[in-house]
């Protein structure tokens, strides 16, 4: 079946429909590409054809790219994958211009017909970059549509022409915050940003499209950049207004990126060059830099992590097999402080019946309010309308009454972290709600197996581990705890569906997998101002791997408070196996001179009055003085990055993880694990075990066991293994 | 090997490198010819008396373009026998003119060589050539690059010189200045003259009477750019990440003047000594040139000093004066320090921050003036360095015969 459909009307006017068997969306494929190309040789040699719309059969026109279509271009060329994406993105090139000559002649730029894109909804990447290969873009005024380029979102950067074409077409300047941060707009700012031409009624889209297809004169669809005389809006490289353009986005581009992330790199190269050639030397130069991106490592692991396999985590990749819908239409909330408070908001964002309980109805009136001032600020912003604000609070009912979560399907606990609270909570709760209802806790630091045992039904009882604030966090880990049954889990993943966030599912174990794994990353950066390492080397190191935040600066975040409970609770539990008593020394210290986080506008860090960071805080030099031998940059980064990253293998090697997917996307998305790496296997697999062995073996003489390798880890480098290839269980799920 | 020797050394005054600037009215090649044909006139140049001349100038654009050399030596009264070469070598160019000149001699490649430099910054704004190192993303970020101040910043934060080091330090500039020139010590000056021999400018004109409390009040000059639009100072940090910030100490009045001005340096063996009746002032011992981090960019006069030392077999105890170019406060400061050096033996007349740094002259301008002051104090041994763009150094030692 094919992928586009082609008929002329009586016009003479072609209309090829994008329409992709058995899918919501279209996106592009290998074949799709060819057929397209074929009707377009139609189109130019039919001389009853005056010119062609390219639309869509669907109410999008496309999402995007097939990225299967990459690792088949590497594969057609065998032993040589970056000539095979070369040939295979100049193939790319030479259908797209093929639209944009659209026949005329190449000296006087006559005799070419005219096309039009014609856009019903969404319009991404390739499926905005075909359109921008046409002579006109018309879109229906369809508000939910969105249209731009975010290709950079997930590690690679428009490399069908769009990057070059953008370009030329708005100046580097206009076209940056499409290209460099992957903005992507609705049809009326879409063009009047210029990315699109004309947006009309929907049920006018196809109607509009014939009219211009039947009125184009050349001149119409000749590109600027096609005629003589062309100059870059914003100016060129080395025109003055345009070296400062392009000297400042290098700088800002660099600095905003700590110079880890490939495809920005590539692509404002690509630019840069790109603007000082003629426009076909232009796209061959753009597919130069774009083929260098598809063969970084990096890129390949963004898009592993940040594109597939989150989009499978989303779409169920690990929910148990076998059960019904699980839906939730009516979710109870215990607690209104500020987790409760985010949890009732993107529930009842979500169309779900919320009830918020608290001890006060002023305290669930408070956790209520708090969805009012985010919509409040979301109608400022215009991204929410009074209805919808309406819909949200109307769907909240804020009260002391327990029993008014009768009917509840999904109940989610946030109340203080206490096991006999939890549990004297659990079991009230579960006296009034329904027999077939899911009992999630949102503990954080509890076993959840433990709580589970408060629970008259501890196959319905499960963990649902939300991120602060919670609105903004897209991740949310679910615990299985001991007795956890399938049907819990497939709710707490429904739940999760339904918020539109991703999931992972994981075993129960202290701190499951998330924090497990940051709070080793904390505590080592707490452990070397211990040793008299410049805080700012390590909160810079920390930077430079691509952590969005030091260690030092998420201890404040999170507040010295909560470390020094959470150290406490651990020595308690391990007793003689502890091993951060040198962390201790730091942190409690840090807690008696009262200086607790920002929260308290004072930490490692010292705050203005708006707690603004103004900068390390001194008085950490008197009781931690700089050592005069400082470690070197790269051994500061390997702690770092150990610290964490072999948790992470334990944590698989334990059983905590099940599957490395979730282990990477969890990573990157709960705690802003180095997105360019694509998590820890990831980035283990980037550097390979032999290396992360010898790491580790070095950290370990060198600073303790806690490095030591975990046999796992070992077992690979002696294999010659990675991650991905003993574990990847994508082929399993899809 | 042939030794090579300098026979005299002349400048032109530097004036401020600005539209107000009094050289702002001469031509970049007629700015070049005063200091050719003094250098003529002095030494009895006739004919076709020396190899080449050996040209450094920055901004070869407009009409420092087309191998502004070459145009100098036609616009001279030098015989058009005598070649010409423009090069670049950014603030080090007149210095590595007369490396080179001296090299070849050495080496036996021509008996004499003119070598110097001019810039005219009032009429050839620095940065209208553009340049890959800023504008390329791809260079740019491999390199991490950040303007020349903000790495005179870096270099201020990483060694730790306040803004009080570095005022400090610009105001003894200006006073040695001031004195030296009271004194008369700037032998190696030529007036600029126009087409009818009147007197355009026969004195520096940049130099003034400063204080710290003068200073205190300038803003800097870098925060802005680093801090802001477009944000150098992040790439800095991403080189030097064990600092939290940049301390932005740098200012128009720390920082060496954009001014107009030439210099040339006369170099041959002994044989081209004897040839036209003159005598040597003084031998280059030894020279070097050196690449270091761009992005700190300009600590090129430590490491351009200890190669040129090893070269000379000396150490730096050897050396009696030394002349290290005022791109910026931080600059010498990091000299003085990283080797210790006596603050008596440093640029003992000032330097750029008082007299202006015409970027292609500069290097033989320090020559000349090193050359002098060694004459005048009878000092047998002096070392010239100057820190480079894109980050360089070039060094030369002298030695009295």
């Amino acid at each position: 079946m094919a992928d586009f459909h082609y008929s002329v009307d009586a016009d003479g006017v072609a209309t090829i429909t994008w329409d992709v068997p058995g899918k919501s969306m279209n996106v592009l494929s290998y074949n799709a590409l060819r057929e397209l190309d074929a009707h377009i040789d139609t189109v130019l040699a039919d001389d009853a054809v005056k010119g062609a719309i390219i639309t869509s059969g669907k109410k999008d026109f496309a999402g995007g790219m097939d990225l299967n279509v990459i690792a088949q271009m590497k594969n057609d060329a065998g032993d040589n994958p970056a000539q095979g994406l070369f040939d295979g993105v100049m193939g790319m090139h030479g259908v797209l211009r093929k639209i944009e000559r659209a026949g005329m002649d190449p000296k006087t730029n006559k005799g070419g017909k005219p096309i039009v894109a014609a856009l019903p909804g969404i319009a991404l990447g390739i499926g905005l970059e075909i359109p921008l290969a046409c002579h006109r873009i018309i879109a229906a005024d369809n508000p939910k549509a969105k249209i731009g380029l975010p290709e950079i979102m997930v590690g690679i950067f428009p490399g069908a022409g769009g990057t070059t074409r953008l370009v030329r077409k708005m100046g580097a300047m206009a076209a940056a915050p499409f290209l460099l941060e992957g903005k992507t707009v609705a049809p009326d700012k879409a063009k009047a940003a210029g990315l699109i031409d004309e947006v009309v009624p929907a049920d006018e889209l196809q109607a509009r499209a014939k009219e211009w297809v039947l009125n184009a004169t050349d001149a119409d669809i000749v590109k600027p950049w096609d005629q003589k005389g062309y100059k870059m809006p914003g100016g060129a490289p080395y025109h003055p207004a345009g070296f400062q353009t392009f000297v400042g986005a290098a700088a800002m581009i660099h600095g905003k990126t700590n110079g880890v992330y490939p495809a920005a790199k590539a692509l404002l190269a690509a630019v840069y060059e790109g603007a000082l050639v003629p426009f076909d030397d232009a796209l061959r130069v753009e597919c130069r830099w774009f083929v260098n991106v598809l063969m970084n490592p990096s890129s390949s692991a963004m898009i592993r992590s940040l594109f597939i396999n989150k989009q499978a985590l989303e779409k169920g990749a690990v929910r148990p097999k076998g059960v019904d819908d699980q839906s939730v239409k009516k979710v109870g909330v215990l607690g209104a402080g500020m987790m409760g408070a985010g949890i009732a908001l993107v529930s009842a964002m979500a169309g779900m019946e919320v009830v918020l309980i608290d001890q006060t109805q002023d305290a669930a009136d408070r956790g209520k309010s708090y969805s009012e001032s985010y919509l409040d600020k979301g109608i400022a912003r215009k991204k929410a309308t009074p209805e919808k604000k309406e819909a949200v609070l109307s769907a909240i009912t804020a009260t002391t009454d327990l029993d008014a979560l009768k009917g509840a399907d999904l109940i989610i606990e946030a109340v203080f972290e206490d096991m006999g609270v939890k549990a004297e909570m659990t079991k009230k709760v579960e006296a009034v709600v329904g027999e077939d209802c899911i009992f999630a806790t949102n503990t954080s630091t509890l076993p959840i197996t433990e709580l589970a045992k408060a629970s008259v039904r501890p196959d319905q009882f499960i963990g649902i581990h939300f991120f602060s604030p919670v609105e903004k966090m897209m991740l949310v880990e679910i615990i299985k705890g001991k007795e956890t049954g399938d049907r819990a889990v497939a709710k707490a993943l429904d739940y999760v569906r339904q918020i539109r966030k991703t999931p992972i599912v994981v075993n129960d174990a202290r701190f499951f997998y998330c924090n497990r794994c940051i709070i080793p990353y904390i505590n080592e950066g707490m452990r070397m101002v211990g040793e008299g390492v410049a805080p700012a080397l390590v909160e810079g190191a920390a930077k430079l791997l691509g952590f969005p935040v030091g260690p030092l600066q998420l201890v404040d975040e999170t507040s010295i408070e909560l470390g020094v409970k959470i150290a406490k609770a651990t020595k308690a539990a391990m007793g003689d196996d502890y091993p951060d008593d040198a962390v201790d020394e730091i942190i409690f210290w840090m807690a008696d001179q009262g200086r607790m986080g920002r929260k308290a506008k004072a930490g490692f860090y010292d705050y203005d009055d708006k707690g603004k960071r103004t900068g390390l805080w001194e008085g950490l030099g008197d009781k931690f003085p700089l050592a005069d031998d400082q470690p070197d940059l790269t051994e500061v980064k390997h702690r770092l990055m150990m610290a964490q990253v072999l948790e992470a293998v334990r944590a698989l090697e334990d059983g905590v993880l099940e599957d490395i997917r979730e282990g990477d996307v969890g990573a990157v998305l709960a705690w802003g694990f180095a997105p360019w790496s694509g998590g820890p296997f990831s980035w283990l697999d980037m550097i390979g075990a032999d290396k992360a062995v010898e790491i580790c073996d070095g950290l370990t003489d060198a600073h303790g066991a806690r490095f030591t390798t975990p046999a796992l880890l070992r077992d690979l480098a002696d294999k010659g293994d990675t991650f991905y290839g003993r574990f990847d269980t994508a082929q399993d799920a899809a | 090997m042939t030794d090579a020797y300098i026979y005299d050394a002349v400048r032109t005054p530097r004036g401020k490198g600005k539209k107000d600037g009094t050289l702002h009215e001469v031509t970049a090649v007629r700015l070049s010819a005063v200091a050719l044909n003094a250098l003529k006139e002095r030494n009895n140049l006739d004919g076709h008396a020396v190899e080449d001349v050996i040209w450094g100038n920055v901004t070869q654009v407009g009409e420092q373009g087309a191998c502004l050399a070459r145009s100098s030596v036609l616009y001279s009264d030098l015989d058009e026998r005598i070649p010409g070469v423009s090069i670049n070598r950014f603030c080090a160019s007149g210095l590595e003119a007369v490396n080179m000149a001296a090299n070849q001699v050495k080496g036996g490649a021509g008996d004499g060589y003119i070598a110097g430099g001019v810039e005219s910054m009032s009429r050839v704004p620095m940065g209208m050539d553009g340049g890959a190192i800023a504008a390329d993303p791809h260079l740019a970020m491999k390199a991490y690059f950040v303007p020349q101040g903000i790495s005179a910043d870096i270099i201020a934060t990483e060694y730790g010189f306040s803004r009080d080091d570095c005022d400090a330090y610009a105001v003894e500039s200006q006073k040695r200045a001031a004195a030296a020139r009271a004194d008369g010590r700037f032998k190696s000056i030529v007036p600029v003259t126009d087409q009818n021999g009147l007197v355009i400018m026969a004195e520096d004109e940049m130099i003034r009477e400063t204080t710290m409390q003068t200073l205190g009040g300038l803003n800097p000059s870098f925060k802005a750019m680093g801090e802001a639009m477009p944000g150098f100072d992040a790439v800095a940090l991403l080189k030097y990440p064990h600092l939290e910030k940049i301390n932005h100490v740098h200012h128009a009045g720390n920082s060496s003047g954009i001014a107009d001005g030439s210099a040339a340096v006369l170099i041959g063996n002994k044989e081209f000594g004897e040839r036209h009746g003159l005598k040597p002032r003084a031998r280059v011992k030894a020279t070097s040139k050196v690449g270091t981090d761009p992005t700190i960019m300009l600590t090129g006069p430590v490491p351009a000093t200890e190669r040129v030392l090893q070269a000379a077999g000396m150490s730096f105890g050897d050396i009696d004066l030394f002349e290290v170019n005022e791109a910026f406060a931080s600059v010498v400061l990091r000299f003085i320090q990283a080797f210790d050096a006596d603050t008596d033996k440093v640029n003992v007349n000032g330097g750029a921050i008082a007299m202006g740094h015409p970027l292609g002259g500069t290097g033989a301008m320090i020559l000349g003036a090193l050359l002098d002051e060694m004459e005048r104090s009878d000092k047998e041994t002096g070392l010239a360095t100057l820190c480079i763009g894109s980050g360089m150094g070039a060094a030369t030692i002298l030695e009295r015969v």
